[in-house]
């Protein structure tokens, strides 16, 4: 039976990577034009907006480099 | 055209109904007590990771038709997707809460589990023993118990594993119900239902396949869920240093900060452990039974696309495993530093804070999370948790499915059925191993340590295990009794001592240690459960060993020719064309091995 070409799980890594780093970059933005009532420790470096900003640049990286309609890729 | 749509619905639907229930939890539970409250965002990065995890078990069904294709996802794996999954089987929650819980409680005698417990018996299988399983060709460990001493041997691993496995799946569940209730106020019977039905589906549809991928996927979000804690508990603390100060500074005469330097007398650290115990019970016994034998660590080496990758995955799940201290360790250490000294709060054993009020040393993840992740980060952390949890469920379901199929269920009840028979006993068998497992996550409720029983059951059965096949695969007079008489002799003799050291003189006691006896097996009545268990397994390795040595002696080896393949000597590598030294495993295993030394100097 010929079956078709599987997706790498690299892919799906960097999808939902790249979603959720958007969800808390965005977050963090908000939080920080509006900081909330009770802060957590450290909130001053806004760790939400680094660290969101870092997961979507990872997954966007893994999207790019196993994006499987690019081109052909060898098995 | 139809039931393609209908599954994804299916999952979608599940998610959905899951999702409700579990917002509406904590309002409608007795939630006073919880550490976290989730934000809507911080619920919908865990619904999305339910839905991304249930989908790729749907996606990869239609690659897993054949045997090899669901239970050794098609023996195809790179050395990185091999080493990410290796790992991430081992990292569930249970253990990075429980060894960060450790580190505030013992310091970093905790971070031994992740080196001496653990790197030399990892680099020990990729360069000693990997050869002989992934030659054979065998579908499991129980199968190379078969080629090497018999149906006998392989029947006894088979039973006792799929036992084995069952009954640490459902402590898995109980576990991850029980910190979820606790810092979530969620219902322990809805997080046991969900998150088990989630992993019956995905490695049910796609097998070991699917349970690789997800495991890699869970490696990602529980470092980024949890990494975030001590780079911010660090820079809070003052630097390292200054961290390392703050904790000599509030606890003097103690030492919370070395590896080895409070290991001389048992009097001299809370675990009541001599170094004998630590590198002879931890690092020989257990570890390598563990590493080396367990087979649902050594199935996601073994389904490389080829030997060197297989080893290479192995050597890279050592590195990766020696990094995790940073994750376990560090947040355990600045419990110490910043939970107690910046706000006051100091954490207590399980039975005080269950009559206090106060917070248990299981908290101090939790209370780290609480401290440092906002909305959307804590999502990520609680997710990495759930990950975390799923991983350990899915690594022992994938197993069991796969030994059951191969090593119970074809040899004893339906010998000569299709491949396609077999593929579906192994759907079936996963599904019902978590219903099963389900029923013993019920029964761990009944017991007040589930880490100590953990490890009471990797010495049962597992540590004898490791005698029998270390054994058998360097010694070529090692012969087929002698492989089933040491195991079965090896199983008695833990079990044996285990209910020894509970034997108290009013009758046995599960939960309580007898001195005398405890002296007896661990050389000081100072011994405690984890330091009493680590004598326990290298007793039982020793026991096992003599046993099998001696019926060697005395009775009939296998011909070399029956040998081949299976048996230092008697074992030709494959030729996978020219490899360059940094493609070596060898080369890397060394490196490994130099940099454990490093840091077990380092933190003397």
């Amino acid at each position: 039976m010929e079956k078709s070409h599987q997706l790498p799980i690299w892919l799906f890594i960097g999808a939902l990577l790249a979603v959720y780093g958007v969800i808390i970059l965005v977050t963090g933005i908000v939080n920080w034009v509006n900081p909330p009532a009770n802060p957590m420790a450290m909130s001053q470096l806004h760790p939400d907006v680094w660290w969101g900003l870092l997961i979507t640049v990872i997954g966007l990286i893994y999207c790019v480099k196993y994006w499987p309609w690019k081109k052909s890729r060898p098995e | 055209m139809k039931k393609r749509i209908g599954l994804p619905a299916l999952a979608l639907s599940w998610i959905f109904a899951a999702s409700c229930l579990a917002a509406s939890e904590p309002a409608a539970g007795k939630t006073s007590s919880h550490l976290l409250t989730m934000s809507p965002v911080d619920l919908v990065i865990i619904v999305l990771y339910f839905l991304v995890v249930l989908g790729i078990g749907f996606y990869l069904k239609k690659y897993t038709h054949t045997g090899e294709e669901f239970f050794m996802a098609g023996r195809k794996m790179t050395a990185w997707i091999a080493g990410l999954s290796f790992i991430s089987a081992n990292l569930s929650s249970l253990e990075t809460m429980g060894w960060s819980a450790m580190s505030y409680q013992y310091g970093m005698l905790g971070a031994h589990a992740y080196l001496i417990g653990a790197i030399p018996a990892i680099l020990v299988l990729a360069v000693v023993m990997m050869p002989f399983y992934y030659i054979c060709k065998t579908h499991s460990v129980p199968g190379y118990l078969k080629l090497r001493y018999g149906e006998a041997s392989r029947s006894l691993a088979g039973i006792s594993f799929s036992i084995m496995t069952v009954l640490v799946c459902g402590v898995n569940m109980f576990a991850m119900a029980k910190v979820m209730q606790l810092i979530l106020g969620w219902n322990i019977h809805f997080s046991i239902w969900v998150s088990s039905i989630t992993v019956a589906v995905y490695v049910a549809l796609g097998g070991l396949l699917s349970a690789v991928f997800n495991e890699v996927l869970q490696f990602f979000l529980i470092w980024l869920g949890t990494l975030l804690i001590p780079i911010l508990g660090i820079i809070e603390a003052g630097g390292w240093n200054q961290m390392i100060a703050t904790i000599n500074a509030a606890h003097p005469g103690q030492n919370f900060t070395s590896l080895w330097a409070n290991l001389g007398s048992p009097a001299d650290n809370p675990m009541g452990l001599h170094w004998t115990g630590q590198v002879f019970g931890l690092g020989l016994a257990i570890s390598f039974g563990y590493w080396c034998t367990d087979f649902l660590q050594v199935q996601r080496v073994m389904a490389a696309k080829s030997l060197r990758s297989a080893q290479n995955g192995t050597v890279i799940g050592a590195v990766l495993k020696m990094m995790v201290p940073l994750i376990v360790t560090v947040p355990g250490l600045l419990g110490l530093a910043v939970l107690t000294q910046k706000s006051g709060i100091t954490l207590v054993p399980e039975h005080v804070a269950q009559t206090t009020g106060g917070h248990s040393y299981n908290e101090v993840l939790p209370l780290m999370m609480s401290r440092y992740l906002g909305p959307g980060l804590l999502g990520l952390g609680i997710t990495a948790m759930i990950a975390g949890f799923m991983s350990g469920m899915a690594g022992n379901v994938s197993a069991f499915a796969t030994v059951w199929t191969y090593d119970v269920y074809r040899p004893l009840i339906h010998k000569r059925a299709s491949d396609a028979h077999y593929v579906s006993m192994g759907r079936w068998s996963s599904i019902i191993g978590v219903f099963i497992a389900i029923g013993t996550a019920y029964a761990a409720m009944l017991f007040s340590n589930i880490l100590i029983y953990l490890q009471v059951l990797v010495g049962f059965f597992i540590v004898p295990l490791f005698g029998v096949v270390i054994l058998g695969m360097l010694w070529k007079r090692t012969s087929p009794a002698a492989g089933f008489w040491g195991f079965l002799t090896g199983i008695v003799s833990s079990v044996s001592m285990w209910i020894y050291i509970h034997f108290m003189p009013h009758g046995f006691d599960p939960v309580q240690l007898n001195p005398d006896h405890v002296k007896r097996l661990a050389f000081t009545p100072l011994a405690k459960d984890m330091a009493v268990n680590m004598y326990s397994a290298f007793w039982s390795l020793m026991i096992t060993c003599i046993v099998t040595v001696a019926v060697s002696v005395l009775t009939r080896p296998k011909p070399d020719a029956e040998l081949k393949d299976l048996v230092f000597g008697l074992t030709r590598l494959p030729d996978e064309g020219p490899c360059p030294w940094y493609r070596n495993p060898s080369i890397w295993a060394l490196v490994v091995l130099a940099g454990l030394i490093a840091v077990n100097v380092i933190f003397w």
